[in-house]
């Protein structure tokens, strides 16, 4: 059995091995940390639980010190950012040197199973329904903007760490406007909430921003090959968002310039 | 009895919680001398309700005061003062007392939270007994104070000290009594840009205490 061993590679974070309603599950694994999902407070409260557990290869001391410091800058980005009205998730918790930041739970798929439950399985590109995609593009891009306008970039734009949530009371309305609608594009709708903030940082900087828009360019690119043409409509978006677009979109073409310099010599 | 064990999300279960409500206090002066004096029979959390937004609220500071608890890390004498002080956007002791303590002739709605650390029962000791019924573990419950006798023995003393009207911990309870202009200074709520476009007035109660908690969590940060 790999269970056993599993969980003693895997120790869930000391808060989570004391009594909840239902149990915690373990929602990925990356490189940095772990995420979890598990209820705070309330039984009925559901939130996402972030947790970097200890490195044993790094002297305890200076772990302990780098794990405190990126726990509490990503719960320092959110509640910045959620003051200025970014759409990301609220800060329920945190205790730094243990490693672990609580946070409100997003409903929904990420972006990127939103957009590829759309697109399907066919080759060929897709045409109906495409005003909807573009729409989700915007939205895309409106928070980008709102995420940049506040001074934060995010590191690590990918549409993984974006969350596409129901709109609340989609079920009432949705039934009567679903009639008429073709149901394939109703895995578009939602609000894009923007997660994962272990890579943010504060900057107000041109380059920054349009490092950021690239990162998300380029994985866009590989992530939804058919739907790439349409990127350009994010773009669009954020500078009707966020004043200060042009400089940035400037910015972009030297950072993609670059890009393609690098991809030719490596 | 409006006494409630409050049950919270991955506390250890040899934590119990209390907590009520007691409207129309009118010895806030005398409950605050005990505070003052140490006295061990008023180891409560008493929280003037006109600075508490919801349970919400206020179970997030129970939630940090116990967790502090639970791992070694106590900013102040005890978990109830703790409480008291995760209220706070910041470290400051005296300040958060000023705010959301008791203050003598000012307090009239008053929360009273109660911490218990019952022994605990190690879970491996349980599993690892050889025998199913062993006389030692059963004398060690016998002698560990029954829960209802516990909620029991501190609502008794709580309706013998507190003179005021005891009232349920819930949030139709609270949000009349919550002074708003005082809170939104105490957390920094006004003209927060998340809250300009906000129109109808539940959702942006909701938000409120949202960024409320956000600011304890922070701590300053
Ligand atoms: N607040 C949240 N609400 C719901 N799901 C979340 C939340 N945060 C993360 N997730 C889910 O967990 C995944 C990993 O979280 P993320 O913060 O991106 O960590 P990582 O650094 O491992 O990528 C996300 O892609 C998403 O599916
Ligand atoms: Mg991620």
């Amino acid at each position: 059995m790999t269970a056993p061993s599993a969980n003693q590679d895997f120790p869930p974070p000391k808060i989570l091995t004391h009594p909840s309603t239902s149990p915690p599950t373990l929602i990925t694994q990356g490189a940095e940390g772990r995420l979890y999902k598990t209820t705070h407070l309330l039984p009925t409260l559901p939130c996402a639980l972030k947790y970097r557990p200890p490195k044993p290869y790094r002297h305890p001391a200076l772990d302990a010190r780098l794990t405190r410091a990126r726990i509490s800058a990503e719960a320092k980005v959110l509640e910045r950012c959620w003051r200025e009205g970014v759409p990301v998730p609220a800060v329920y918790a945190m205790d730094a040197a243990r490693g672990w930041l609580a946070m409100e739970w997003i409903e929904g798929v990420p972006v990127r199973v939103g957009i590829n439950n759309f697109l399907g399985e066919g080759e060929e590109t897709q045409t109906k329904g495409e005003g909807e995609l573009v729409d989700l593009m915007k939205r895309i891009g409106e928070a980008v903007g709102k995420l940049h306008r506040t001074g934060v970039v995010h590191g690590d734009l990918t549409t993984s760490n974006m969350m596409l949530r129901p709109r609340s009371g989609t079920q009432v309305n949705g039934e009567s406007e679903a009639t008429g609608r073709d149901d394939r594009v109703k895995v578009l709708e939602g609000e894009v909430v923007l997660i994962d903030f272990g890579l943010a940082t504060q900057s107000m900087s041109d380059e920054d921003r349009a490092v950021d828009l690239y990162v998300l360019e380029r994985a866009f690119a590989s992530t939804h090959p058919r739907a790439e043409r349409l990127f350009g409509a994010i773009l669009d978006e954020y500078k009707t968002t966020f004043k200060k677009a042009p400089s940035v979109l400037a910015k972009l073409e030297d950072v993609r310039m670059r890009g393609r310099k690098r991809s030719m010599l490596g | 009895m409006t006494l409630e064990k409050i049950q919270l999300e991955h506390v250890p279960s040899n934590i119990h919680i209390y907590a009520t409500l007691f409207r129309d206090v009118s010895n806030a002066d005398f409950l605050h001398s005990q505070l003052l004096a140490r006295n061990p029979d008023f180891e409560y959390a008493f929280v003037d309700a006109s600075s508490v937004i919801s349970r919400f609220h206020l179970l997030s500071a129970v939630y940090a005061a116990v967790n502090a608890l639970v791992t070694g890390t106590l900013r102040t004498p005890n978990v109830h003062s703790e409480i008291v002080v995760s209220l706070n956007t910041n470290n400051n002791i005296a300040d958060a007392y000023r705010r959301w303590g008791i203050t003598p002739g000012k307090t009239k709605d008053l929360i009273v939270v109660k911490v218990v650390v019952a022994p605990e029962v190690s879970s491996t000791e349980t599993t690892s007994s050889p025998t199913k019924d062993k006389p030692t573990t059963q004398e060690q419950q016998q002698q560990q104070q029954q829960p209802e006798d516990e909620q029991q023995s501190i609502w008794t003393h709580l309706t013998t000290h507190v003179k005021g009207t005891p009232s349920e911990l819930s949030d139709a309870n609270l949000a009349p009594l919550t002074d708003w202009p005082k809170v939104r200074k105490y957390y920094r709520l006004n003209a927060v840009p998340a809250l300009a476009g906000c129109k109808d007035d539940e959702e942006k109660r909701r938000q409120e205490e949202r960024l409320a908690v956000m600011g304890m969590a922070l701590k300053g940060l």
